[in-house]
């Protein structure tokens, strides 16, 4: 019971990390109708940028500082390589965001050199009893960080004007133009918003480890997470996230001892994917997509 | 005075929609704009509140001007904070939000607390405000047509554009319609009111233009276009002869061809 408990805590913290990942993918989405390719590089920028500041800055004001680098930086790269693209196919669009994801990161890399950067997070790999269970301090840290943006996001969508502005202009462009709503700042503050997360992500992702040019890969976990969740859900994203990494936590943990030999010893790697089939033959739309609402 | 001047645009580059459209809206006034299906008055409508973008539609000649400032170049949220408002055709309204927050993204230009704005909508579409919470997709047509024109109002317009009201209603709610544009314009909101229902639409309005093949070809009070034998004929529908005697050739007239 304390080892699956613990599993469980542990799932939380990973999936957390793909709930940022994927609230980001969701809100360009469901802004511009375009999966964004960049986000695993904004991720590793995000990373890379608090090692440079955590010196002067502190932990924390590293991580605030970073993220609001990184939103700027997504909001150059919207400016300059998305912007001149509305109007043309999600594909185009989606390809040129593969091509600035490879240079961001290549560029990110170069900072990265070949030196062992740390994000000298206060955690490291201590834990703490709670409760008669051994939990990683970093987990909990996630997981608290993520459930205050996370309010803060729907806060936002909920009660300001520029959150229903991003909605309205989701559900339908020319309509929430005609009400005044400007389009371009609603792509401009969304591809922002993703950055940020992304970067926040990327963070506690080095936390209690190095940062690792490679460590973008854990992005792509966020893909069946979102088709998972429904592509244009902000709590599909969140519930797919924290499902995903609960499960891949407790197929770690398990498999040993349940799994047939012949699965190897990863097999937790394809859990995300595995589940994500198996929840799109039952609900198309993935958990929580919308279908359109309609009049009977 | 909202004022269009030898406006042609242009679809795509090859389509020629307006042909040299003038029409004048003046402040406080019900202006009524008749046509044919394909006759350019919704094209009319995006020139002016910069919707033609959109549908790759440009202004080639012409202009638009509101109290003698051009504002065709102006991007459609500074045409809303101008003073324009539109009520698209088909409601257009956002069917996943809240019927309040539809509204409130109707004042989504005006600065300061929604409130005010809210109370004088709920007061002259008293059904919106028993339905504040519901989803707005769920709303009937008629009450979705009340919040679509609720929506534009949030933004206090001077001149308010409606693109066929009356589409799929019942008489009864048609008549409704009609007396909430009315109340609106008697607050001296000025309309421009696009409509196929011609008896509706003159009835209300002061002036009256009809458009064909994007241009327009009678522009005359609304009282003499009521009277008029060939409006009477074409669209109000009243048959003074059989179409039986008629040659197919005939049987409409067209003012241009």
């Amino acid at each position: 019971m304390v080892d699956l408990l613990e599993a469980v805590i542990r799932g939380l913290g990973r999936g957390s990390i793909y709930a940022l990942l994927a609230l980001g993918f969701v809100i360009i989405f469901k802004a511009t109708r375009v999966i964004s390719f960049a986000q695993p590089a904004f991720m590793l920028a995000g990373a890379v940028l608090v090692t440079f500041l955590v010196g002067p800055l502190g932990f924390w004001g590293a991580l605030i500082a970073a993220t609001l680098l990184t939103a700027l930086l997504a909001l150059g790269v919207e400016r300059s390589a998305v912007r001149p693209m509305v109007g043309r196919p999600a594909f185009v669009v989606a390809i040129i965001t593969l091509g600035v994801d490879i240079a961001v990161r290549v560029v990110v890399n170069a900072f990265l050199g070949i030196n062992v950067r740390q994000v000298d997070d206060p955690w490291g790999l201590k834990t703490v009893e709670l409760a008669g269970l051994r939990v990683e301090q970093r987990h909990i840290a996630v997981l608290l960080t993520t459930t205050v943006l996370v309010a803060g996001l729907f806060a936002y969508f909920r009660f300001t004007r520029m959150g229903l502005a991003m909605r309205a202009a989701s559900y339908d462009q020319e309509a929430a133009l005609a009400q005044g709503v400007s389009v371009g700042s609603v792509f401009a503050v969304s591809w922002a918003m993703a950055g940020g997360l992304a970067a926040v992500a990327g963070t506690f992702v080095a936390a209690g480890e190095n940062v690792d040019g490679l460590m973008w890969r854990i992005a792509l976990v966020a893909l069946p997470v979102i088709i998972l969740g429904g592509l244009d859900s902000l709590p599909g994203a969140v519930v797919g996230g924290l499902l995903v990494g609960v499960l891949q936590e407790l197929a770690a943990n398990y498999q040993a001892e349940y799994a047939p030999v012949w699965l190897g010893e990863n097999v937790s790697i394809i859990t995300p994917y595995v589940v994500m089939l198996l929840v799109l033959l039952v609900k198309p739309y993935g958990l929580f997509g919308t279908r359109e609402v309609e009049r009977v | 005075m909202l004022q269009v001047t030898n406006l042609e645009v242009v679809y795509d580059d090859v389509a020629l929609v307006l042909r040299g459209i003038s029409i004048r809206v003046a402040p406080g006034q019900i202006v009524a704009l008749l046509g044919a299906n394909g006759a350019g008055k919704t094209t009319l409508l995006r020139a002016v509140t910069g919707l033609l973008d959109v549908h790759e539609g440009e202004i080639t000649k012409g202009s638009v001007s509101l109290d003698g400032t051009p504002i065709h170049k102006l991007r459609p949220a500074a045409v809303v904070r101008m003073g324009i408002g539109q009520v698209m055709e088909g409601r257009r309204i956002f069917a996943e939000l809240s019927v309040e927050e539809n509204l409130r993204l109707g004042g989504h230009t005006s600065s300061g607390s929604h409130k005010e704005r809210l109370e004088r909508c709920y007061s002259l579409f008293p059904v919106l405000a028993t339905r504040k919470r519901s989803t707005a997709g769920y709303l009937s047509g008629g009450e979705q047509q009340m919040l679509a024109m609720g929506r534009a109002l949030m933004a206090s317009p001077k001149y308010l554009l409606l693109d066929e009201p009356s589409l799929g209603l019942a008489p009864k709610l048609v008549e409704q319609i009609r007396d909430l544009i009315v109340q609106i314009n008697a607050s001296g909101t000025g309309v421009l009111l696009v409509e196929q229902n011609a008896t509706m639409a003159l009835s209300i309005a002061s002036h009256g233009y009809v458009m064909e093949n994007g241009k327009i070809v009678l522009d005359k009070p609304s009282g003499e276009l009521l009277a008029d034998e060939d409006i009477r004929e074409f669209y109000l529908g009243s048959h003074t002869k059989s179409f039986r005697d008629v040659k197919h050739y005939q049987r409409r007239k067209r003012w241009l061809s």
